[in-house]
């Protein structure tokens, strides 16, 4: 019996392998440290989006009033500072630039907004929004350093004000041809708001992205404690009811 | 099929007797049921076969449900798996299920197959009953592959190109091939309808018939056992094996303590990690399909990886996908490669000990080198371990002979626990 | 004496183990039943729809669709209104709406309606769902006092869709829930300030 448990822990440990997030080509990320539980935070982070990205990005497969019902909002909030392109709150979230002048303007459409998380990673945008970095060569006049060669602007400048970025000479036993090595960010002109605040507006805008990836995850987790609850409630009955059919076996 | 004493003359209950009289339905539960007779000394290792029928029932039912929602069609797949997690009511619920269901069989399915490599279950009588569930795991290999392509993501899109268009190394025809199992000149609407055709339709029927016929020919010549004896062999008076249990209640009862711990682990992933950090639902798979930009590590999903990495050690893209092929079919012929005239590890020498632990190693080296991508020193490696992995099949006839065996007892081995 | 306690111990057991399954199995079926029930997006393009009525010249019908289903409006002229109230009770099947579900509480009256003014009532005939034609001449039957008339087995009813005696139709034309939210705009589907 004790061996069959050794077996079965081992094959828990094997299948829970560490995440299969390699890191990226890119420079090293820092941690978003959102907390996807923070409803405050959540508000925040649905204002932000409305007003600074849902211009040119969709959530397509988010309605407003499923965000009214999580978040805590009255559907009079909702239709107040949420919608803005919007008039019934069972719409989705669309994006006001049509998709087709988009992807005329930046070379592709930008993004649909409502997986980004689940696909890139809260760390990756977090870092995203706060890596844009000015190149007079680029037709943005940016360039992030998690996205090269990105077509889309600094929308979030007036807030985080601009910077440069400083890059190393790749060190001597690096590979041949290797780039140089990103060493760190330069403030050039302050914005409107401290760099403390700036983070935490990006981490509350990452914040609702995730909830967005997926708004099921609170009532799936509290759902999954009852359901383990009962299935040990019944692994104990039908123990006791195996223990007894197999009492007669020698 | 063996006949079956009646019990004891003709059952009470009127309504039964009804059906009994013109269906077999009770003689159809003894023969099954209440007298088959199996090894009263079953381990863990002997749950995974009605565990797979657990988990084939989930994702039966729940890929009804899917069904149901679910859009075929390039333009909608996407939006219509979205739909499904967000607006159709537990919708999300039934979805995890299935992706989960769907890791979990193959999780379930190898160890079962691996209870076989332990205690020669594939050995005479059982080699048909070998063959035919190698033909199931054949087929559940195409059900997942059909069935990935369904959510229409960039890991959906692409993964299905790089497999599809291992068929174009088949000598002359292969380009041709290419394009008439996709239907179209390129992975489009029409592939996708079709895999959707083969995931819901064909591969399903062929997997219940196949379990059915895998569960006929198993009661016909009878469950293995760890000790690797024919518990028939030694029957009481009333010809009931002496070291054999009633399938019910006995196994029945047994199981049933298993099937819920089971589901509890499963239960677990599903409410609490779905995602499984990216192996069970794949970060590239919630962005929809974009052909012109493909993404920067394609990996089919972890149970396809240990093939895939054989594929990849090859430099040759024919021979790697022949290879790649060898090494699914190699287990088929473990029946006739194992010459051991003993079945059960308990009772086998040090060498295959030492080889099927290697095996076991080379399958998980190779299943993590399948995920990594293709260069330097993974490269190597996933040759030194396919190499492994061919021998351990190839070399068998030989190792099996030569290998010091235990005397096995007459009676199996069995402690009250 | 053990055996008969280990008996019904196995027995107590069973029966323990068959109901805790039993509950499982009912309430692990609750997600699938559930997801049967329309899902947001039906209840989203299921949502009332607004009617502006500003065009609409008396004794003219405009057909809108709410839920998939074809509803008439028909803003009554005065004529109209003469002749619904000529149309005698003895005419009729349920002259006085008393078939409940065919209609919300406010329209149990001889007009069937908010207002006079405007009847909303579903096209549906209420024998097997064909949609009935609009048939406001008077005459030249007698008792034809305008209304509708179903081409496909000869349903006919009055002006505030009151089914008449003698036709295959049980019941009078449904009217849905509806309300105004201004005075020349009609929302369909919804009764209450809700929208």
């Amino acid at each position: 019996m004790t061996r069959a448990l050794y077996t079965v822990a081992l094959l828990a440990i094997i299948v829970c392998v560490p995440p299969a997030f390699a890191a990226s080509g890119g420079a090293e990320l820092e941690p978003a440290g959102n907390d996807v539980g923070n409803i405050a935070s959540l508000q925040r982070g649905a204002r932000n989006f409305v007003n600074y990205c849902a211009g040119c990005h969709s959530a397509q497969y988010v309605r407003y009033n499923s965000i009214a019902k999580d978040l805590g909002l009255t559907e009079d909030q909702v239709i107040e500072n949420l919608m803005f392109n919007a008039e019934k709150t069972f719409e989705t979230i669309e994006a006001s630039m049509p998709l087709d002048a988009a992807t005329r303007w930046f070379g592709q459409p930008p993004p649909d907004m409502s997986l980004m998380a689940r696909a890139k990673g809260t760390d990756y945008i977090f870092n995203f929004l706060k890596g844009f970095y000015l190149d007079s060569e680029s037709p943005t006049g940016v360039d992030n350093l998690h996205l090269p060669g990105t077509s889309m602007p600094h929308v979030l400048w007036e807030l985080q004000g601009y910077q440069r970025a400083l890059f190393d000479e790749p060190d001597q036993g690096a590979e041949a041809g290797a780039g140089p090595v990103f060493s760190h960010f330069e403030s050039v002109s302050s914005g409107a708001i401290s760099p403390e605040d700036y983070d935490a507006f990006v981490r509350d805008t990452v914040n609702f992205l995730e909830y967005i990836s997926e708004p099921v995850r609170g009532t799936r987790r509290v759902l999954g404690v009852w359901v383990l609850m009962f299935l040990t409630v019944f692994l104990i009955i039908a123990n006791m009811l195996k223990n007894q059919i197999w009492k007669d076996v020698t | 099929m063996q006949r079956v004493e009646l019990e004891v003359g003709r059952p009470q209950n009127s309504f039964i007797r009804w059906i009994d009289d013109r269906f077999p339905l009770l003689e159809t539960m003894r023969y099954h049921a209440t007298q088959y007779y199996a090894s009263k000394n079953f381990n863990i290792w002997y749950v995974f076969g009605v565990l797979s029928l657990v988990v084939l029932v989930i994702q039966l039912v729940t890929g009804i449900f899917l069904t149901m929602n679910y859009k075929p069609s390039s333009a909608e797949a996407f939006a219509s798996v979205e739909y499904i997690m967000r607006d159709v009511d537990f919708g999300w619920l039934i979805r995890y299920m299935h992706s989960t269901g769907a890791s979990f069989f193959f999780i379930v399915v190898y160890l079962h197959m691996f209870r076989a490599m332990l205690y020669g279950s594939y050995k005479k009588p059982r080699e048909l009953l070998w063959i035919i569930g190698m033909l199931i795991f054949l087929s559940l290999m195409a059900e997942a592959f059909a069935g990935y392509l369904l959510p229409w993501g960039q890991m959906s899109y692409w993964g299905a190109q790089v497999i599809i268009s291992l068929f174009g190394a088949v000598p002359f025809v292969g380009d041709a091939l290419v394009e008439y199992i996709k239907g179209d000149y390129s992975i489009s609407d029409i592939t996708l309808n079709r895999f959707f055709a083969l995931h819901v339709v064909l591969l399903p029927l062929a997997l219940i018939g196949l379990v059915f016929v895998h569960i006929v020919a198993l009661h016909h010549v009878g469950s293995s056992n760890p000790d690797g004896i024919e518990i028939k062999e030694y029957k009481g008076p009333d010809g009931v094996p002496l070291d054999g249990v009633a399938f019910h209640p006995y196994h029945t009862s047994k199981d049933l303590v298993a099937i819920i711990i089971f589901l509890m682990v499963f239960s677990g992933v599903v409410f609490f990690a779905p995602d499984m950090g990216g192996y069970f639902l794949e970060h590239a798979n919630f962005e929809p399909a974009n052909t012109m930009v493909t993404p920067e590590h394609i990996a089919p999903v972890w149970y396809f990886t240990p093939f895939y990495a054989i594929l990849r050690a090859v430099p040759n893209k024919l021979w790697g996908a022949i290879l790649m092929g060898a090494a699914v079919l190699l287990p088929l012929f473990l029946p006739w490669l194992d010459r051991s005239r003993v079945r059960s590890i308990r009772y086998r020498g040090w060498i295959y000990r030492t080889s099927l632990g290697l095996f076991v190693i080379s399958f998980f080296a190779l299943g993590w080198l399948g995920l990594q991508p293709a260069e330097g020193l993974y490269v190597a490696l996933a040759r030194i371990f396919s190499v492994v992995y061919f021998a351990f099949f190839l070399l068998m006839p030989y190792y099996t002979t030569i290998d010091r065996t235990k005397p096995v007892p007459e009676r199996v081995v069995y402690s009250h626990d | 004496m053990t055996d008969d306690v280990d008996r019904n111990r196995r027995h107590f057991l069973t029966v323990a183990t068959a109901v805790t399954g039993g509950v499982g199995i009912a309430l692990a079926s609750i997600p699938f039943l559930a997801s049967l029930k329309p899902s947001a997006r039906a209840q989203a393009l299921g949502a009332p729809v607004e009617v502006p009525l500003g065009s609409l010249e008396p004794g003219e019908m405009v057909r809108v669709i709410w839920r998939g289903k074809l509803v008439f409006v028909l803003r009554r002229s005065q004529a109209m209104l003469a002749q619904l109230e000529k149309t005698g009770a003895e005419l009729l099947r349920d002259p006085n709406s008393e078939v409940a579900e065919q209609q919300p509480e406010f329209a149990v009256n001889p007009y069937r309606s908010l207002q006079p003014e405007y009847l909303v009532v579903e096209g549906s005939c209420t024998h097997l769902g064909c949609a009935p034609l609009p048939e406001f001449q008077v005459g030249p039957a007698p008792n034809w006092h305008g209304g509708f008339f179903c081409p496909c087995h000869g349903s006919r009813f009055d002006l505030a869709g009151r089914v008449y005696k003698g036709v295959p139709a049980p019941t009078n034309l449904r009217v849905p829930p509806y309300r105004f939210i201004q005075d020349d705009v009609l929302m369909i589907g919804s009764e209450t300030g809700a929208a």
